[in-house]
């Protein structure tokens, strides 16, 4: 089965094949093509799209609520349209920016770097970005409509309750969030079971690439910390709609359980965003250090570490509840722990950086920001992971800068990182070095100047979600300061956005490898064919591109004119069985939108919970009909040569 | 591959305009706002007879349709004692009950607003300058959803404290089955 | 370690507050238990910042090593010294994070152990935007109800007892000690002592509402003396008006909405839906610690409070010119 590329060259002409795999993989044509496709590189497109306009949005957000808090007794917003900003800018950056555009990326990424043609259950894929996309429209539409949440991202009960927050605000928040829960989970799966059964032949999990690692790790926490906070939301829209006493104390209910479930997500969350940045930065160091990476084992160690302790941190953000000193004392110490895995992690990057020959491109640039960035977040986290210190740090602007300098230094910046590695290979096209160092620069400087005043600010009692201040306590300086940092990371983002477009309109041709990178993605055509690769490659090493040897192995013998992948083995990855995908159609379209008429409709009616399910049974008959016919069960393969 | 190629754009622009009005108002905080005075309403309104249409005077009308009005006038409701004579909910006790169809002295806005200043015979006192204008309409507001008499995306939802055990006593959940 | 760090956290504290009108900083404490965390605070502090350096400065070198090479390293020797140096960091890591967890233990500990039987003991409830501060004494005549401003008694230890009356709310006073949450259908307890006169700012540090932001309290710690002189100057019943301007005054007080949800003892207003008035004028601050106790702005905050509190409960009060002055020179006659 496994020949030379030599040999296949010569017994198939390249350009044959090629146009037959085209008719086979292609996206259907027009506007029916767009909302039908199944590959997963043009949903994830529109995915990564759609979450950064949120994340533009969210920066908007956030820069009135700066330009508000600029000086003492600021007028221009009143406490409701600030409470409703920072509510929509937590939200937004959380459920609609962070968790989507890492699983969005991975939804591209992860089927090329194990070297499989597309994401497994691809139709479930596309449904997956309908219903994240009916979850941001609702948000937004609330907001537009005066609608949007106002009691923060977190919705502590009871103020987030039907007695404190009358109206439609927090329905919409809950909604939303069911909308995202279940667009992240169907991603998961999709993730889990690509990486685990459709790695291309010789990938075994030791030669498994560290971006794909982390994928896999993120996609198991959010298998199991998305449906706590799908109960939590759940159980708060009972309690708003129909009248239940989940968060009632008088009649026996408990407002701390909320939390408890809320955070039982929400800090797992932080990692979800988290582990992918590491994969990131673990695939960038070598290419850019010109360099194997140093502790492979470790860095994939550190990540299940670093997967199994984030669920054993949630209690550090309810330390000023009141909770027992023993209890305190357990989680104090899971949250001091967790600095271990990553501190292996930055040992790893910077041994790395230090046996190689760093080539300072944007991509390196971005990483060495974050690595600064990071290392600054985490040790403030250790400071915060401390129950005494904690109680004064708590809820305070101490706590806001810790957490933006994880959430960007930690994620954003390895995201830009990644944007700039990746972005030759998904448009052919490579962005501006000067811009992105522009871009870069910008940007480190506006987190610095933006965050590090509020770690002062915090300590000197400014506390969060402030809709303003007086001049009395000296906070004036330093909030106009972050203020003017805020519109610093501003004009980074507007540089980048000038940048992709100048890209896009003229940018320099990339080539298939323009770093001399080690993934399969790299192997193949910049952009990528919608088949991915003419020939599933034969993987030799952990290093797949640097590794391979002369003669180049592929796998032959698969069919061209069905949309056919290689099931491999979880371990070993040797070839198990072919399997055909099912083609581009509009049925995952129709279901998002019965589930989208389900929840919407049930803010106001529960007769929605009527409607929806039929629209979607209809939608889901379509579904199963239109998977195309296949020939019996899907057919062994033979044993590699 | 932007969001802006989603079919059905404009349309749906055009009718996110179009709620974003009422929408707008049914969950606008107001906070410095004239209330319409208290000295424009006629007493007790004792024949369905009247002199030309009536004319509802859209500042009341506001309030009956603003959520937080409602939410805020079950606050005061509890606060300022309503709660002790016609129990929490408007289920009654010493004086009426105020979520049924029975209306002893008018259900509009205005008459309710001039029972709750004027007071009346056999106990209700009159609030006449004790309570803020605003609140007073606001507590009319939610002494009207009481009985459904509000739209329904205004009707208060169940109150985090002790619930009446009767059930129709119960506060109206918000989804309500016709 | 502890008394160098505390040094360290007090010269941040005196970089930091250089010119800063109010009581209100972590790091500047006033009390053990806030000195306990401030000292932790400097520990961190210090230990972060040498952390940083050194991470920050090994990055550094990494980069500018790695930048002169001609061919990247490689090979048994380099990786069996990487892996020797990465060892290192760990266990160094392991070290640090081992002394801060055992810090933070102790800490906590001393924190905890702070409890004392017969401290005075304060209950506070936090309502949506306000603290009502009530005395607890065993005889029921000697409890006092007071809001927004609690007086202390130097040297005291202080427990504090903390409910919620609607939304959670959370009490915290950084120059005492560390914050702790108000949740309904818990009581929360936490003991401080102010080990020098001042009047320490506190606010509310969990979101609560429209009004978070201006949902402040005083703690005015002072020599016990001066606290019993309060206490029972604050246990007495309003005085009576002194003039007619004030016996009008307070007609007005009583007879328009003011009475529906303010207490002044000694009158028939007995409201608790907001503040407690009986000894207003004796307050440095009104509005929850908003706006300074003078006649100016009581006359603002009577006639207009949604153009300072926007969302609060209290309503606009449209008074005639003389009738304002009157409730003016009535609630400023309340020592």
């Amino acid at each position: 089965m496994a020949s030379t590329g030599a040999e296949v060259r010569e017994g198939l002409l390249d350009a044959e094949a090629r146009a037959e795999m085209e008719r086979t993989w292609r996206p259907r044509p027009g506007l029916y093509g767009w909302l039908a496709s199944t590959d997963h590189k043009s949903v994830a497109k529109r995915y990564v799209a759609t979450a950064f306009l949120f994340f533009i949005l969210g920066g908007l957000e956030a820069l009135l609520m700066r330009v508000q808090l600029a000086r003492p007794e600021n007028g221009l917003l009143d406490p409701d349209q600030y409470a409703q900003l920072f509510s929509m800018h937590g939200t937004t950056m959380m459920f609609l920016f962070g968790v989507p555009i890492q699983l969005a990326a991975a939804i591209y990424l992860v089927p090329l770097m194990v070297g499989t043609r597309n994401i497994s259950f691809p139709r479930l894929n596309a449904f997956g970005y309908w219903t994240y996309l009916v979850g941001g429209l609702l948000l937004y539409s609330g907001f537009a409509l005066n609608t949007g949440p106002d009691a923060g991202w977190f919705n502590y009960v009871p103020l987030a309750g039907p007695e404190y927050s009358p109206g439609k605000r927090i329905d919409v928040w809950a909604q939303t969030v069911t909308f995202t829960e279940i667009a992240a989970l169907v991603a998961a799966v999709e993730l889990i079971v690509t990486i685990l059964k459709q790695r291309a032949p010789g990938m075994s999990l030791n030669r498994v690439p560290l971006y794909v690692w982390s994928i896999l790790v993120t996609s198991f926490v959010v298998l199991f910390a998305m449906p706590s906070v799908a109960l939590a939301s759940l159980m708060l829209a009972f309690d708003r709609l129909v009248g239940t006493h989940y968060f009632n104390p008088a009649e026996g209910g408990d407002a701390l359980l909320w939390q408890h479930l809320f955070w039982f997500f929400g800090h797992p969350e932080v990692y979800i965003m988290f582990l992918p940045a590491t994969g990131f930065v673990s695939e960038i160091i070598p290419v850019f250090a010109r360099r194997r990476i140093f502790g492979h084992t470790a860095l994939v160690l550190a990540l299940v570490a670093t997967g199994f302790l984030s669920f054993g941190l949630w209690v550090h953000h309810m330390f000023t509840t009141g909770l027992p000193q023993l209890g305190q004392s357990f989680f104090t110490a899971a949250s001091v722990m967790i600095a271990i895995p990553n501190g292996v992690q930055v040992f790893c990057w910077i041994a790395t950086l230090w046996a190689g020959r760093p080539r300072f491109d944007t991509p390196l640039l971005f990483v060495l920001g974050f690595l600064v960035l990071f290392v600054m977040g985490g040790i403030t986290g250790v400071m915060v992971a401390s129950v005494p210190f904690d109680q004064q740090a708590h809820d305070t602007h101490f706590v806001v800068a810790h957490l933006h300098y994880v959430q960007i230094g930690a994620f954003v910046f390895p995201l830009f990182a990644a944007i700039y590695f990746w972005f030759p290979k998904v448009t052919g096209r490579m962005l501006s070095e000067t811009l992105g160092k522009w871009n870069f620069w910008l940007f480190f400087a506006g987190v610095n100047l933006t965050f590090f005043p509020l770690h002062f600010l915090g300590l000197m009692g400014m506390t969060r979600r402030v809709y303003t201040y007086l001049p009395e306590t000296g906070w004036g300086p330093l909030n106009l300061l972050a203020t003017v940092g805020a519109f610093t990371i501003a004009a980074s983002v507007a540089v980048f956005l000038a940048n992709v477009y100048r890209s896009l309109r003229s940018g320099r041709a990339a080539g298939d490898d323009p770093w001399g990178a080690h993934t399969l993605e790299w192997g193949t055509s910049s952009p990528p064919p919608s088949y991915n690769f003419l020939h599933v490659p034969v993987v030799q090493g952990l290093y797949a591109l640097w590794e391979r040897t002369p003669d180049r192995p592929v796998v032959t013998g698969m069919q061209t004119r069905r949309r056919e992948v290689l099931l491999t083995t979880v371990l070993d990855a040797t070839p198990d069985a072919r399997y055909e995908h099912p083609g581009p159609g509009l049925a995952p379209l129709y279901t998002a939108l019965g589930l989208g008429v389900t929840f919407i409709g049930a803010i106001f009616t529960p007769w929605a919970f009527v409607a929806g399910p039929v629209l979607m049974f209809g939608a889901l008959l379509h579904w199963f009909a239109t998977e195309e016919e296949k020939e019996g069960p899907p057919t062994h393969a033979e044993e590699p040569a | 591959m932007t969001t802006s190629r989603l079919p059905g754009t404009i349309p749906a622009l055009a009718l996110l305009l179009l709620l974003a009005l009422a929408g707008c108002e049914r969950e606008r905080r107001s906070f410095r706002e004239t209330p319409p005075g208290a000295t424009a309403f006629p007493a007790v309104q004792t024949s369905e007879l009247q002199a030309g249409p009536r004319t509802v005077d859209p500042a009341v009308g506001a309030y009956q349709e603003n959520r937080w009005a409602v939410g805020q006038g079950y606050t005061f409701y509890v606060q300022y004692n309503c709660a002790g004579c016609h129990a929490p909910g408007g289920g009654g006790g010493m004086g009426p009950p105020l979520n049924d169809d029975e209306w002893i002295y008018g259900s509009d806005p205005e008459n309710v607003f001039a029972t709750i200043v004027e007071g009346r015979p056999n106990g209700m006192p009159s609030f006449r300058g004790r309570i803020d204008d605003a609140q007073l309409w606001q507590l009319v507001a939610y002494v009207r959803s009481m009985s459904g008499l509000t739209p329904r995306d205004t009707w208060p939802a169940r109150a985090d404290h002790m619930q009446e055990t009767r059930p129709e006593r119960e506060p109206r959940p918000q989804w309500q089955l016709p | 370690m502890s008394a160098r760090a505390r040094r360290a956290a007090g010269l941040a504290a005196a970089v930091l507050l250089a010119g800063c009108g109010t009581n209100l900083s972590a790091v500047d404490p006033a009390g053990p238990q806030a000195a306990r965390i401030a000292g932790l605070a400097g520990f961190l502090t210090v230990a972060g910042s040498a952390v940083f350096l050194v991470v920050v400065g090994f990055l550094l070198y990494a980069v500018w090593r790695g930048h002169r090479r001609a061919e990247s390293a490689g090979g048994p020797e380099v990786e069996r010294r990487m892996a020797l140096w990465v060892g290192g960091g760990l266990a160094a890591t392991v070290a640090v994070l081992a002394a801060v967890l055992l810090h933070n233990l102790a800490t906590g500990r001393a924190l905890a152990a702070f409890a004392e039987p017969d401290a005075l003991v304060v209950r506070v409830t936090g309502q949506q935007w306000w603290w009502e501060v009530e005395y607890q004494d065993p005889s029921p005549h000697r409890r006092l109800l007071t809001a927004n401003e609690i007086h202390v008694p130097v040297g005291r230890r202080v427990r504090v007892e903390v409910e919620s009356s609607d939304v959670i709310h959370s009490f915290w006073v950084p120059n005492l000690h560390g914050k702790l949450d108000l949740i309904p259908g818990y009581s929360g307890v936490t003991y401080l002592r102010a080990d020098r006169p001042g009047v320490y700012h506190g606010r509310c540090a969990e979101y609560c509402g429209l009004q978070h932001a201006r949902m402040d309290l005083r703690v005015v710690a002072e020599p016990p003396e001066r606290f019993a002189a309060w206490y029972e100057a604050q246990l007495r019943a309003a005085p009576p008006p002194a003039d007619s301007l004030q016996q009008k005054g307070q007609q007005v007080f009583l007879t328009r909405k003011c009475a529906m949800c303010h207490t002044i003892r000694g009158t028939p207003a007995q409201s608790r839906i907001g503040p407690d008035l009986t000894h207003l004028a004796s307050r440095g601050t009104i509005a929850s610690g908003t706006l300074p106790n003078t006649r100016g702005h009581l006359a603002g905050w009577v006639v207009d409070p949604q153009r300072i509190k926007p969302g609060a409960r209290m309503p606009p009060n449209q008074l005639a010119s003389d009738e304002l002055h009157a409730l003016l020179d009535y609630l400023q006659s309340l020592k």
